[in-house]
């Protein structure tokens, strides 16, 4: 192996990728080789270092130096300045690791970003090369595998994810010591593992940066899996919308098998496990575990009744083990840590730490690892950054469109399962999306009831039918045209669509208009009895005035009017005729004298 | 895979190189003046000699750091070694023949090479 005195890290996650750090990267070699330095510095394309927001992002070691938003203009400089004569650019570098007033560099644990972070499940994401099996191992990957495979009984296993209090990451919650000991009781000569990669909530990225940044710790996971559970077989289901995610794994399996650490006989145990991807199409429905199933047998992607769980009988009539992503990325290092050390992270129920996906209205938008029990206040305010734009901090929604929102009041709640399904909310795989005044909660509803209803997979009625008729009747207030009755029927189809529905989409699909209702409820008046969007975001509800006292005459508004709804005479005060108006605020963008209110 | 052994050896072999990316702040530094004047003298051999030196004897705990102007451009190039909790030490008028001498001395049995210290040489 070769010794690079310096590593330039080009994050490689799908966030980045798009905003252009694969030319970073060929850019930096283009110049290393310039500068006769491609024997001195290596340039690693990693996985997802978190703050996307600021992509891409390139760090340089040995120094630690975090340059974000880098273009491939700036590469020349890096290279020139930092590599060959060991200044650091400081122009380029993420402005809050520059103590402030002076010229010192922070470390990177000192930036209120990562400060309060604590990385379990993301732990190699950003630091190794996820196409290069030898610095996973490096990192003591697949030890646990070995220590499983030599020195633990099944049993012993399962005691140890029970006693470290793991809980599955993909919302449900449920035990995970407790799942995987379901699966290995139950009789059958053959069994399978299988993780679900099939993260559909709009806004969740997590279990596709732990795939791009390290996906071996998934395969070690399942294998350990396999030996417990007694399966030689896994399937890996993800999406195909998820291309270098895809792509990585199948590197990783192909690297694994070359490597002796899946096919047959690993470690000389005598332990056989293999593993395959299966690519969903990208419905949602396929997320929850029956339709999943279902849907890898080659079948359409519908849901099931349970009982029998899959862990009776799942894929191809066999009992199967099915966890999400991000908690088979906790397992490894559980066995390697052990059960204690996990489980003085955390709250009483909830230990370990939860991989949240940040996003909406705050500054920081990236992907966030935080121990159970921190607070909302402590994600948005500190390791967020805020609101941008000095607006105020209205909600958070949790749990994509199964979930809920949590309002501005209950900021301070310990973010655990129990505490987030307590006040009507839930933990789900992870998606957060703050929400400043300028939403509308009941355009919220409405959007993430739009989703379930393009997503429902039809085959049960209550969700099929009651979703769309829900939709209806939210759009029936957007508009203006609801009613005070409609707010009761709203209530009452919420419950028979959360009671009658086959599985977990339709079952949760009214969440998001039920825990609006709980905390919002004035904003639901206000749309039918004031007919007014307090918000301002329901268009068929707001108005657009000319404050005459502010309006000087210029005319811009008139000009810039698509339609020709503002009339007036110079340097006097113009005038919107309403009938016309389409409310599209350009005038209220055009104005420069800020006369134009909603 | 056929043992844990074969593991643990590649582990160990990779290890030296991820674990550059660590912030950490308790291994040794060597800084090589690397300013026009460094380069000037012949900075970059004497650095490249360290690197290759510190690679064979798989010292984990040593990084190459390059620094700019040290300020005595006429003694370049200079070489900073900081170990954790002892003063620095600067070698002057480096050449790649002085590296070895050093990182077997210095780096790895801790005394300090007298003659080539800036004390000596000025």
């Amino acid at each position: 192996m070769e010794f690079y005195r310096s590593h330039v890290l080009v994050c490689g996650g799908t966030g980045c990728t798009s905003s252009g750090s694969q030319t970073l990267i060929d850019e930096f070699e283009k110049c290393l080789k310039e500068a006769n330095l491609d024997k001195e510095v290596k340039v690693v394309r990693t996985g997802c270092f978190g703050l996307c927001a600021l992509g891409p992002i390139v760090i340089v070691y040995p120094e630690g130096a975090f340059y974000s938003m880098v273009k491939k203009e700036d590469v020349k400089e890096i290279v020139d300045e930092h590599l060959i004569k060991g200044r650091i650019v400081k122009r380029l570098l993420y402005h809050d690791t520059v103590e402030a007033g002076t010229d010192n560099v922070k470390s990177l644990n000192q930036v209120d970003f990562y400060k309060k972070q604590m990385r379990i499940a993301l732990r190699n994401c950003g630091v190794i090369d996820p196409e290069n099996i030898e610095e996973y191992i490096a990192m003591d990957g697949y030890t646990a595998l070995a220590k499983v495979l030599t020195e633990m009984t099944p049993e012993q296993v399962i005691d140890e994810l029970k006693r470290s209090g793991l809980r599955g990451r993909g919302g449900g919650g449920f035990p995970t010591g407790l799942k995987w000991e379901f699966a290995k009781n139950a009789p059958g000569d053959k069994k399978y593992v299988a993780c679900n990669a099939d993260e559909g909530d709009p806004g969740a990225f997590m279990d596709r940066s732990i795939l791009e940044g390290d996906p071996h710790s998934v395969i070690e996971a399942m294998a350990i899996a396999g030996y417990t559970i007694g399966a030689d077989q896994g399937y890996i289901y993800i999406r195909a919308e998820y291309p270098i995610a895809v792509k990585r794994l199948r590197i990783a399996i192909e690297q694994a098998r070359e490597y002796g650490l899946l096919g047959k006989n690993i470690f000389g145990t005598g332990f056989n496990f293999d593993l395959d991807i299966r690519l969903g199409a990208g419905a949602f429905v396929c997320g929850e575990e029956t339709a999943l199933i279902t849907s890898i047998e080659g079948h359409r992607g519908e849901p099931r009744p349970r009982p029998p769980f899959p862990a009776v009988k799942g894929l191809f009539g066999k009992p199967t083990l099915l966890n999400n992503v991000e908690t088979y990325a906790n397992i490894t290092t559980i066995i390697n840590r052990g059960a204690d050390w996990f489980a003085s992270i955390g709250t009483e129920k909830s230990k370990g730490t939860k991989v949240f996906a940040l996003g909406g209205k705050i500054t920081n938008t990236g992907l966030v690892e935080i121990p159970m029990g921190t607070t909302l206040r402590e994600i948005v305010e500190e390791i967020g950054g805020g609101i941008p734009n000095g607006k105020k901090f209205k909600a958070a929604q949790t749990g994509g469109p199964s979930g809920g929102c949590i309002p501005a009041e209950l900021i301070d709640v310990p973010i655990d399962y129990d505490s987030l399904t307590s006040i009507g909310s839930m933990m789900g795989s992870g998606g957060l999306i703050i929400m400043d005044e300028d939403n509308c909660m009941v355009d919220i509803a409405k959007f993430f009831l739009e989703f379930t209803v393009d997503e429902s997979c039809g085959k049960c009625t209550p969700c099929r039918i009651g979703t769309k008729r829900l939709y209806e009747l939210l759009e029936k207030i957007t508009e203006g045209k609801g009613t005070l009755e409609d707010i009761d029927r709203i209530e009452k189809l919420c419950l028979s669509i959360k009671q009658g529905s086959l599985c977990g989409l339709g079952q949760t699909a009214p969440n998001p208009v039920l825990s609006t209702l709980r905390y919002f409820k004035d904003e639901y008046i206000a749309h039918v009895v004031d007919k007014k969007c307090p918000a301002g975001v329901c268009k068929a509800l707001s108005n657009y005035e000319i404050i005459p006292e502010k309006c000087r005459g210029c005319g811009i508004c008139a000009k810039n009017c698509p339609v020709g709804a503002i009339s007036g005479q110079v340097k006097n005060p113009y005038h919107i005729d309403t009938e016309k108006c389409i409310k599209c605020g350009v005038c209220m963008t055009k104005c420069p004298f800020k006369a134009i209110v909603k | 895979m056929k043992s844990i052994s074969e593991l643990q050896k590649i582990r160990e072999k990779v290890l030296s190189e991820v674990n550059l990316r660590q912030d950490r702040q308790d291994g040794i530094r060597i800084v090589v003046g690397m300013a026009t004047c460094g380069i000037a003298a012949g900075a970059r051999p004497v650095m490249q000699e360290f690197i290759s030196e510190i690679s064979k004897r798989n010292l984990l705990n040593v990084k190459v750091i390059q620094t700019g102007c040290i300020g005595m451009c006429r003694l370049e190039p200079i070489v900073e070694v900081y170990v954790p909790g002892q003063e620095k030490v600067t070698y002057v008028k480096m050449t790649p023949d002085k590296v070895a001498r050093i990182v077997s001395e210095h780096i790895v049995n801790g005394k300090v090479v007298d003659e080539y210290t800036v004390g000596a040489q000025s």
